[in-house]
C-alpha cells in the first residue's frame, strides 16, 4: 500500500525523528509513505474567523495537489498539519461560498475529495492493531506509557472525528499492540499551552506541569505524543517547572513513532534521543527496552 | 458598580462585527461556566471566558476590546467541546484578536529579538509560525 504523505516543515528539521522513524516503521509494516512533491507549509494554524480565507489557500493547494496526483488519502504525522488540513478540508466539503472564494483564488478545482488521515489511523483502520502486534519483534514489556493526545488530534470532534473527544482510546490501543502498558491519566486531552509558548510562556509552563505531574502520578515511565509542539512544550518547560517546584519528578517525552521503532527493533542509537532535554534512555534501559 | 445596558449597545457595531466574523451567536450561552471551569489558561486571564461572552451579550464592548484573556487563549477548544450549547469561544477570542490586530495602531504582541538563540534553535517552526499568525498586526 502506498499513501501520499505530507511531512510538514517541522518534521524536516526539529522533529526529524518523528518523520524518519515513521517512514522506516511504515516500510517494516508493509506500507509506503510517498512524499508529496513540491509541498508547502500548511500554515500551522487554522483560521478561526470567517473572513480570513488566505490562510486556507496553502492547505487547499496541498489537498488539491494530492487529488491531482491520483491520491484519495493524505497521511500526516504532525498533529498540527493534521488539524489544519483536516479542518480546511471540512470547509471545502461543507461551505460552498468559502470554497468558491479560495479555489477561485488559487485557480484549482477542488471540493474536498481528499481524505486526510493521521498515521495512527492508518495503523488502526488499514493495518489493524492486531496485525501490528504480530509484527512487533521486541514487545515493550513492563514499560508504562502516558498517551498524551493534546488538542489538535481530537478537536473539534465534528470536523476531526478521529476518536471520542473526552475519552479517546486509539493511542492506548496502539501502545498495547506494542506490548507496553498504557496508564490512565486525567490530563491526557488537556492543552500543553500550544503557541502560547512564544507569547505567555507561563501558560505553557503551568499547562505542561499539570500534564506531566498527572502522567507521573499515574505511574508512567514516559509520555508519548504525536505533536512536535506538544513535545517541545512538555520537554522544554521541565527545567522551568523544577525552579518553582523542586520536588517535581522529570519525565521523558518522546514521539510515538520512536516507541514504535523500538518495538519494531530499530536501534535506539538511530532514534535521535539526544535531542530530548529529559533523556529517555535511562528509563528505557532500566525497563530493558534498550540495552545498556 | 453601576452598569448601563442599552439597545444601542447590544446592537453596537463592535459586538456585531465580533458576531459576524466569529460566526458565533452569543445569545446561545446561558452562562453555565463550563468553559471557564475547563480552560487551561484561565489563571492568566483577566476575564473568564464566560465573562467575555456575558459582556458581549450585554454589548459592553469596552470591557472586552482590550481584555488580556484574548491574548492568552491557546485555542485548545476544550471550552467548545464542553459547551452544552456548542458555543465556540476560541472563535470569539480570535475575532477579538484579529479586530485589534487590524487596527491602524496595532502593535506586535511578540518580538523575535526577545527569544534567546538557544530557544530559537530548539523551538519548532510550528510554534514560531503560529505565534506570528496569532500575534502580529494583520
Amino acid at each position: 500500500m502506498k499513501y501520499p504523505y505530507f511531512p510538514g516543515c517541522t518534521l524536516y528539521t526539529k522533529a526529524k525523528k518523528l518523520d524518519e522513524a515513521g517512514r522506516e516503521c511504515s516500510r517494516r509494516l508493509g506500507f509506503e509513505l510517498d512524499e508529496l512533491p513540491d509541498w508547502t507549509c500548511c500554515g500551522a494554524t487554522f483560521p478561526l474567523v470567517n473572513d480570513y480565507h488566505i490562510a486556507m489557500s496553502g492547505p487547499t493547494r496541498i489537498l488539491a495537489d494530492t487529488k491531482d496526483q491520483g491520491g484519495d488519502k493524505l497521511v500526516t504525522l504532525c498533529s498540527v498539519c493534521f488539524n489544519v488540513l483536516k479542518r480546511t478540508n471540512y470547509v471545502m466539503r461543507t461551505d460552498e461560498e468559502r470554497r468558491a472564494k479560495i479555489t477561485d483564488f488559487i485557480e484549482r478545482d477542488y471540493h474536498g475529495e481528499t481524505e486526510v488521515m493521521h498515521y495512527l489511523q492508518v495503523l488502526r483502520d488499514d493495518i489493524g492493531f492486531d496485525q501490528l502486534k504480530e509484527k512487533v519483534g521486541k514487545p515493550l514489556e513492563g514499560l508504562k506509557v502516558a498517551c498524551y493526545y493534546g488538542c489538535l488530534l481530537l478537536r473539534p470532534v465534528k470536523e476531526i472525528g478521529l476518536d471520542n473527544m473526552e475519552n479517546p482510546t486509539i493511542f492506548e490501543d496502539f501502545v498495547r499492540a506494542l506490548g507496553a502498558e498504557p496508564v490512565e491519566f486525567p490530563f491526557k486531552i488537556e492543552c500543553c499551552g500550544a503557541f502560547q509558548t512564544v507569547h505567555s510562556m507561563d501558560v505553557a509552563t503551568r499547562c505542561s506541569r499539570n500534564i506531566l505531574n498527572s502522567a507521573r502520578n499515574s505511574g508512567a515511565d514516559l509520555v508519548i505524543t504525536t505533536c512536535p509542539l506538544c513535545q517541545f512544550n512538555l520537554d522544554d518547560r521541565q527545567p522551568e517547572i523544577l525552579k518553582s517546584e523542586p520536588d517535581f519528578a522529570t519525565i521523558p517525552v518522546v514521539y510515538f513513532t520512536q516507541l514504535l521503532a523500538l518495538a519494531l527493533e530499530m536501534s535506539a542509537a538511530d532514534l535521535g534521543f539526544e535531542r530530548n532535554l529529559i533523556d529517555p534512555l535511562p528509563v528505557l534501559q532500566a525497563k530493558g527496552v534498550v540495552g545498556d | 458598580m453601576k452598569t448601563v445596558v442599552s439597545r444601542d449597545q447590544v446592537q453596537g457595531d463592535f459586538v456585531k462585527k465580533v458576531a459576524e466574523i466569529s460566526g458565533e451567536n452569543f445569545f446561545n450561552c446561558y452562562q453555565c461556566g463550563n468553559c471557564s471551569a475547563g480552560c487551561p489558561a484561565v489563571d492568566e486571564m483577566d476575564l473568564l471566558p464566560s465573562q467575555v461572552v456575558r459582556y458581549l451579550q450585554l454589548g459592553l464592548a469596552e470591557e472586552v476590546r482590550n481584555c488580556k484573556s484574548m491574548w492568552v487563549c491557546a485555542a485548545c477548544l476544550i471550552c467548545h467541546a464542553r459547551c452544552p450549547k456548542g458555543v465556540d469561544i476560541s472563535k470569539i477570542m480570535e475575532a477579538l484578536r484579529v479586530l485589534r490586530l487590524r487596527e491602524v495602531d496595532a502593535v506586535a504582541q511578540i518580538d523575535v529579538t526577545d527569544f534567546s538563540a538557544d530557544y530559537l534553535e530548539r523551538a519548532p517552526q510550528i510554534a514560531m509560525i503560529s505565534g506570528y499568525r496569532k500575534f502580529l498586526p494583520l
